[in-house]
Formats: C-alpha cells, sequence, structure tokens
C-alpha cells in the first residue's frame, strides 16, 4: 500500500464516481411509467427492459467488483483453483437457457416480483416461500458487504484508506461517502438507477480488460515470461503449510473440487435475489433467451481477468491481503490517469451490484415477510414504501458489518451465502417443472441442506482460520473433496424425493396451486398477459 | 395441477435431441476435468489448462446459440401444427 495519496489517479477516480452519481439520480426519469408507486415499477425498473439493458443490467450484477478482485487474487495465491470462476460461468448459460424463461412467463403472468412469490404461488405454502425468502436475504447480505470490501481495496491503493493508526471516522470517511449516494439514489430512482450506470460500469470494465491484457504482458515480456515466473513461484513451499503455494494446473487429487465448485456455483448463482430481479426486469421471454446466448461475453472477460492475477506474481507485486493484488498491479503498471479508470471500473463495478442486491433483498423482505405475515392488506404504494426503506436498512446493515467486523467474517458469510442459497434450488427450479414434489418434503429438504451445509463449513480449517476455512471437504461415501455445497444440495434433493413419496402415501394435504401449465409458457403480448403490463411498455415490445 | 404441463405434448424430434445435445456438451467437456488438467500444447505462452477453458467460453456459446434457433424453430413448427391456437 502507498503511504501518500495518488493524485491524478484519485482526479479520474472522483470524476467518474461523480457522474454515475448524477447518472444515478436522473435515472428516475428514464422511461418513466404512469403509476410510478408500484413495486414493479421501482423494485423491477416497470418490467420494461429490452434485450441490451437486460445484458448490461445481468452483467452489471453476476460480475461484481469482488469478483473481479476476488478471482485474480484466488489465482495470486494459489494458482490453478482459482480459475473454476470460468468453467462456472460457462455453464450457467446453457442450465438458465432451460428454466429462466419459464420463470419469466409465470411471474409475468401472475406478477410475481420474487422467487419467493413463485414459491408461495405454486405450492400454496407460506413456510417454504418464508424459508426461500429469508435464504436469500441472508445470502444476499454478506454479498452486499463484499462490494465495499471491494471499493476498500481501491480506496487502500489509491492511499486514501488511511494507514492502521489513522482515527477510524477518517479512515472510513470515502466509503460512507460513496454508499451514503448509493443509498440515496437507490432510494429515489429503483433499479432504473443501477441499469443505467450498468453501461459505464461495463464500458470502462471493457476498455480496463482489453488495454491491462494487452499492455501488462508487452511490459512484462510476454504470455511465457508470466507463467515461468508464476510457476516457479508456485513451487515454492509455503513454511506455514509446509505445501508448495500452487500450482499451474490442478493435480489429480484437486479435480474433483474444481469440478464440483463450478457445477454447484453455477447451479446457485440464478438462485440468488438479485439475478432474479434483474431476470425479471426485460420485457419478453424472448429477451431472457436471447441474453442467454450473449452473456458469455462475460465470462471470456473473466477469463483475461483471471490471467491478471498471474502477471501480479510475474510483475513482483507483494501484497499480504489477495484482494489489494489487483488494485495493486494497476498502480505498479499503468500510467497514473489510467490506473484511476481502472479503480474507477472497480468502484463502479461495485455499486451496480450493491444496488441491485439491496433492491432485492427489499423487495424479498416485502413481499414474502411483511405482506405475507405482518400486514397482508398492504397496498401497492405501500409495498414500494416499505421496499425502499428496507434497501437503506439492507446497505447500513452491510455497513455495519464490514466497519465492525473482520473482513475474514464477510468472506466466510459469503461462503455460507453460497452454500445456503443453492439449496432453494429444488423448490425453485423443480417447482417450474414439476408438481410432483411435496411441500413439506421440500421444506425438510432444504432444511437438511442448510444444517449439513453450514456443519461442514464450520468444520474446515485452514493454515489462518480454525473455521470456515474453505468451501470443499470431504464427500461422504465417495471420498474425494469436493465442494461442500453441491454436496449439501444432493442430500437435499435425496431428503425430498424420499419425504414426498412418504408424505403421498400418508395423503398428507397438497398444498393449492395457484398457476396453470401453460403460464410457463407464455410471453408478453399473450391474451392475459399484456393487461399486466404499465401501457407504454405493451405497446413497445419489439 | 398435477403433471407436467409439457409431459402431455413432449415429443422427441432429431430437433429436440439436437438442443439437448448443444446443452449437455459444455457439462461434459468442463467437469471432466483430467481431460484437460495439463499445460501443454501452449498457446502464445498461455498453457493449455487456460486456454482450452476460455475456448469453451466461445464453444459453448456457439452452441447456445444453435440451441436457440433450434429452439425457435421448433416453436414455429410447433404453433403452426396447432394452427397457432396454444402457446
Amino acid at each position: 500500500m502507498n503511504d501518500g495519496v495518488n493524485g491524478v489517479a484519485l482526479g479520474v477516480f472522483i470524476f467518474f464516481f461523480l457522474a454515475v452519481t448524477v447518472l444515478g439520480f436522473l435515472a428516475a426519469r428514464w422511461r418513466r411509467a404512469d403509476d410510478e408507486h408500484s413495486l414493479d415499477e421501482w423494485g423491477l425498473g416497470g418490467r420494461s427492459f429490452g434485450t441490451w439493458v437486460t445484458w448490461f443490467l445481468l452483467g452489471g450484477d453476476l460480475y461484481t467488483a469482488y469478483t473481479f478482485v476476488a478471482v485474480p487474487a484466488a489465482i495470486y495465491a494459489a494458482g490453478a483453483a482459482g480459475f473454476f470462476a470460468v468453467p462456472y460461468t460457462i455453464l450457467v448459460y446453457p442450465l438458465i437457457f432451460l428454466f429462466l424463461p419459464r420463470l419469466w412467463s409465470v411471474s409475468h403472468k401472475h406478477g410475481y416480483v420474487t422467487t419467493s412469490d413463485f414459491v408461495r404461488g405454486r405450492f400454496g405454502s407460506k413456510g417454504l416461500s418464508l424459508a426461500v425468502a429469508v435464504t436469500g436475504i441472508l445470502a444476499t447480505m454478506p454479498y452486499i458487504a463484499l462490494q465495499l470490501v471491494g471499493i476498500q481495496a481501491v480506496l487502500d491503493v489509491m492511499g486514501v484508506g488511511g494507514g492502521e493508526n489513522t482515527n477510524w471516522f477518517v479512515k472510513d470517511l470515502p466509503l460512507l461517502i460513496a454508499f451514503g449516494v448509493l443509498a440515496a439514489y437507490t432510494y429515489s430512482s429503483g433499479l432504473r438507477a443501477p441499469a443505467l450506470i450498468a453501461f459505464v460500469k461495463d464500458t470502462l470494465i471493457y476498455i480496463v480488460i482489453a488495454v491491462a491484457i494487452i499492455y501488462i504482458p508487452i511490459k512484462l515480456g510476454g504470455f511465457d515470461d508470466v507463467f515461468a515466473k508464476a510457476g516457479d513461484a508456485f513451487t515454492q513451499v509455503n513454511p506455514a503449510t509446509d505445501k508448495p503455494r500452487g500450482a499451474l494446473v490442478p493435480a489429480e487429487a484437486g479435480q474433483w473440487t474444481y469440478a464440483t465448485l463450478a457445477l454447484g456455483s453455477a447451479l446457485a448463482l440464478f438462485m440468488y435475489p438479485h439475478s432474479i430481479t434483474a431476470t425479471l426486469s426485460s420485457r419478453s421471454r424472448e429477451v431472457i433467451r436471447r441474453n442467454t446466448t450473449i452473456l458469455p461475453l462475460y465470462s471470456l472477460m473473466l477469463g483475461l481477468l483471471a490471467l491478471l492475477g498471474f502477471m501480479a506474481i510475474a510483475a513482483g507485486v507483494m501484497v499480504t491481503n489477495g484482494q489489494l493484488a489487483i488494485p495493486q498491479l494497476f498502480e505498479d503498471m499503468f500510467p497514473d490517469w489510467f490506473a484511476g479508470v481502472a479503480f474507477a471500473a472497480i468502484g463502479i463495478g461495485a455499486l451496480v451490484p450493491a444496488a441491485i442486491m439491496s433492491i432485492a433483498a427489499a423487495n424479498l423482505f416485502t413481499r414474502n415477510i411483511y405482506k405475507d405475515f405482518i400486514k397482508p392488506d398492504a397496498t401497492p404504494k405501500e409495498e414500494t414504501r416499505v421496499s425502499k426503506l428496507v434497501s437503506l436498512l439492507v446497505k447500513v446493515g452491510a455497513l455495519a458489518f464490514v466497519l465492525t467486523m473482520d473482513k475474514t467474517v464477510a468472506i466466510n458469510f459469503q461462503l455460507l451465502g453460497g452454500i445456503w442459497i443453492l439449496q432453494t434450488f429444488p423448490a425453485l427450479v423443480g417447482g417450474l417443472f414439476t408438481r410432483w414434489f411435496h411441500r413439506w418434503a421440500l421444506l425438510a429438504g432444504w432444511a437438511v441442506g442448510m444444517v449439513y451445509g453450514t456443519v461442514a463449513a464450520y468444520g474446515v480449517a485452514s493454515p489462518t482460520q480454525k473455521h470456515f476455512g474453505g468451501s470443499a471437504k470431504e464427500i461422504p461415501g465417495i471420498g474425494e473433496i469436493g465442494y461442500i455445497g453441491l454436496t449439501a444440495f444432493v442430500l437435499n434433493v435425496v431428503v425430498t424425493v424420499v419425504l414426498t413419496f412418504v408424505l403421498k402415501a400418508l395423503k398428507a394435504p397438497d398444498g393449492v396451486d395457484e398457476t396453470s401449465p401453460q403460464d410457463y409458457t407464455v410471453d408478453a403480448g399473450d391474451p392475459g398477459v399484456a393487461t399486466e403490463l404499465p401501457p407504454a411498455t405493451a405497446e413497445s415490445a419489439h | 395441477m398435477s403433471n407436467d404441463p409439457e409431459v402431455s405434448r413432449t415429443v422427441v424430434t432429431p430437433t429436440r435431441v439436437a438442443i439437448a445435445v448443444c446443452l449437455v456438451a459444455p457439462f461434459v467437456a468442463m467437469l471432466w476435468v483430467g481431460s484437460y488438467a495439463k499445460t501443454d500444447p501452449a498457446f502464445i505462452g498461455i498453457p493449455f489448462f487456460y486456454w482450452y477453458q476460455m475456448a469453451w467460453v466461445l464453444v459453448s456459446t456457439v452452441l447456445t446459440v444453435i440451441a436457440y434457433k433450434l429452439w425457435q424453430r421448433d416453436q414455429r413448427a410447433r404453433s403452426t401444427q396447432q394452427g397457432g391456437a396454444s402457446k
């Protein structure tokens, strides 16, 4: 970390930050519909986004600042094992190609805003819907907190994070300002703000990556040199573990871990509330399917970005906190002004997902806790008001989390969040294709998966941590080391299937299903569908 | 409201098999880690392990596009068959 403040970089950073702030507030006027007090308007942007806006929004949402910092950081720390993010994002798209259009259709038809709305409607079970909602909120909170960690990393490298001895308030002031501004425009503009800002974010990110992937290897003497140096670094034995630091290619033993992490993460990604919020904001079923064919562009970018981890090693970047490796690499390699652009890209990259995540969590709370359990007769206007307030609370909570607790706590919870959110897969995706599962069996399966996943993750030790030291553990019965989330998921499915048989045999009451088979394939403009859309957008379809 | 909506009219056609193959192929390729866990041959200095997976980003994109086009054609065929009555 630098002692001095990098003035030029900071200036560029502030310029971009101010620009997106203005954009965030102006977004409230963008494509505004007549009924601005409904949750559809604030929380889903009026369900009006076309292919490109959805593409930027989903990209801005899924590939967060934390991803940009953490994936190369993992490579920097251990090599090949960190690259699983690439196969993970490759697998996501064929997967969502299958089920996302169905979710879009049924949500559009019945006005569902969250996944829990769908689960309640499909299985007639408020309990199951509550379980899905609570899981979603729990998994999202640490994710928002990690976006702050991403901003902090950038601020640190620019020299405005303050040293260890600075007064805490001065140290955290830049972060507080950034978050205050974010909270204000999310509150006033809803989902339209991150949608508009995502354009700026992704443009910056693409420019930075394109430059970095060409400019840095040239400065370092080509990829041959980069990988040779990284390979040498990985063979060095770490005194703490008595093992080499990492490897350029996963060893036999690590391959199960690699594959299960990729698969488990792919299954989990679209269970996260913020992914679904961005999905449901699109205006037609076609937009979703078309997006599954253009979203992989981001995966390519992620792969290139991951390679930066090797470049950081080859460039001799030495940081104890791996999170700082990439920001530090930019600072060392780029001229000051371009380092500022790169930092702005990461900083804005944190704002977009943080906004969408807080909106998604707020929608879950409003629809599936407040409306279902506290005030069933809430009007759309009240729903929107509650959602706006909760989006503020969620962000304050995340901020408190980051400021009061050690960063590793946020990372541990994020790891747990991934395991937890995967446990909602059977109810959601299962429910999209079949009504065979029994609601109580799904609830039991969910509970088993949650408990197993939490206990197993708690028991993983690493050289630096006694608990939550990683996300992989021996798979019972197979003996290989695999992703805990996926093991928990398999247990979850087994319990659900067995109990469904039992409950059906006992003739346990099956809830009422308010959806009908054709609801899963309707598109905007079909009879009975268009009426639920704000008039302005229904006419502008295609 | 019990059965899967698609079951009653799901017919296995060559088009649908092709769609399934396009969507399943990336899973087979990526989860079989042993098939690509090696450094050679390198491409412009990047070990095989890395460029191979990045190449698969492009391959899987192409496959998803093919699946999407086939699916569209399948839907059109289906709706003309049924006189566009139900979708």
